[in-house]
């Protein structure tokens, strides 16, 4: 299905901040292989703290590369909005899914991941296996 | 029988109710919630208003549909995909006839409901929007001033329960003794339908 193409992947964050720091903080830790392409969906249009269904719907779009893409969340609405736009079936493109992972080490995971040319399945399994990751 | 025109005096009836009632939705999600629920309903019903004058939907499943789409898109907090939910499967569940009866109305709400309550994972007792809405739904049937002192009765009733879900379960014991702001625009909601109908 990918033909060689990446899996995308969407960053969703209640504060654009940290949405566009964790994709910074992901595509540098996934090093010197092919570019994934990864977008943050972070904060409101209007530049303040929470979630925008436009600014997610865009960004989807912007990172779709026909293999799918892995949308993460930080919490609340941010997870709730990309449920609601999934429900709404035309919103996002095809194969666009929410994983179920940390949003920081999930990011970084699916990055990873996506840049050895890794299915969607792949890229959700190694987000999800972040939460396994204990610190302590 | 209920037709397009009834649906939109709802949500016009939700939108002036929620305008006026927005500092004090705001002020009850300041102990507990992140102080914005009032502005995000305001952004969202008002701009539901809007979309509904400017592409005029002629069935009450468009009038429904079309309102939780704008939720969706519009309010930026938690409360746009919850009630953009409820608002979208309700009137998925419509279909496209011209007029609807209460009773149809009634089963559609409920399926709205019961999609909020998958979407958000939220059970009765959990201190949320679905403490007013599922007594509401089971009022219904009896009438729309049923279902409105249901939903209020609902909202008054979270007070001293403890928050399970959202951010205000983070605040843990502290929720206990605040009306959960979410019930209590809920039941502004059912209040519109009641309203449109004149009672």
């Amino acid at each position: 299905m990918s033909d060689g193409q990446l899996v995308g992947i969407v960053l969703v964050s209640h504060s654009a901040e940290v949405a566009a720091s964790v994709a910074e903080l992901a595509k540098g830790l996934a090093g010197g292989g092919p570019a994934v392409p990864v977008a943050p969906a972070g904060g409101t249009e209007g530049g303040g703290l929470g979630t925008s269904s436009e600014l997610i719907a865009a960004a989807a779009a912007s990172v779709d590369r026909g293999a799918g893409v892995a949308v993460l969340t930080d919490l609340g609405s941010a997870v709730l909005t990309v449920k609601a736009l999934l429900a709404e079936g035309d919103e996002l493109p095809e194969g666009t899914h929410l994983v179920d992972a940390p949003f920081v080490e999930g990011a970084v995971a699916a990055v990873v991941t996506a840049s050895t040319g890794a299915d969607l399945a792949a890229v959700e399994a190694a987000a999800t296996e972040a939460y396994t990751y204990r610190k302590v | 029988m209920l037709d397009a025109d009834f649906f939109r005096r709802w949500m016009t009836a939700t939108a002036a109710s929620v305008d006026r009632e927005a500092e004090r939705l705001t002020a009850l999600d300041s102990p507990i919630g992140d102080a914005d629920h009032g502005s995000n309903l305001q952004r969202g019903f008002t701009a539901v208003v809007a979309v509904l004058e400017k592409e005029a939907p002629k069935t009450p499943g468009g009038v429904l549909t079309l309102a939780g789409r704008q939720l969706i898109s519009t309010v930026g907090g938690a409360s746009g995909p919850l009630y953009g939910t409820l608002l979208r499967r309700t009137g998925k569940a419509l279909g496209d006839a011209d007029e609807v009866s209460a009773e149809q109305l009634a089963e559609a709400f409920r399926a709205g409901v019961d999609a909020v309550m998958t979407l958000g994972g939220a059970a009765p007792g959990d201190k949320t929007m679905i403490d007013a809405l599922v007594p509401a739904v089971d009022a219904l049937d009896d009438s729309f001033t049923a279902a409105r002192t249901a939903a209020e009765e609902g909202a008054v009733a979270t007070t001293p329960l403890q928050a399970r879900k959202g951010r205000a379960s983070y605040v843990g014991e502290r929720s206990i003794g605040h009306q959960d702001p979410g019930a209590t625009s809920a039941a502004l909601l059912v209040a519109g339908l009641a309203e449109a109908a004149g009672e």
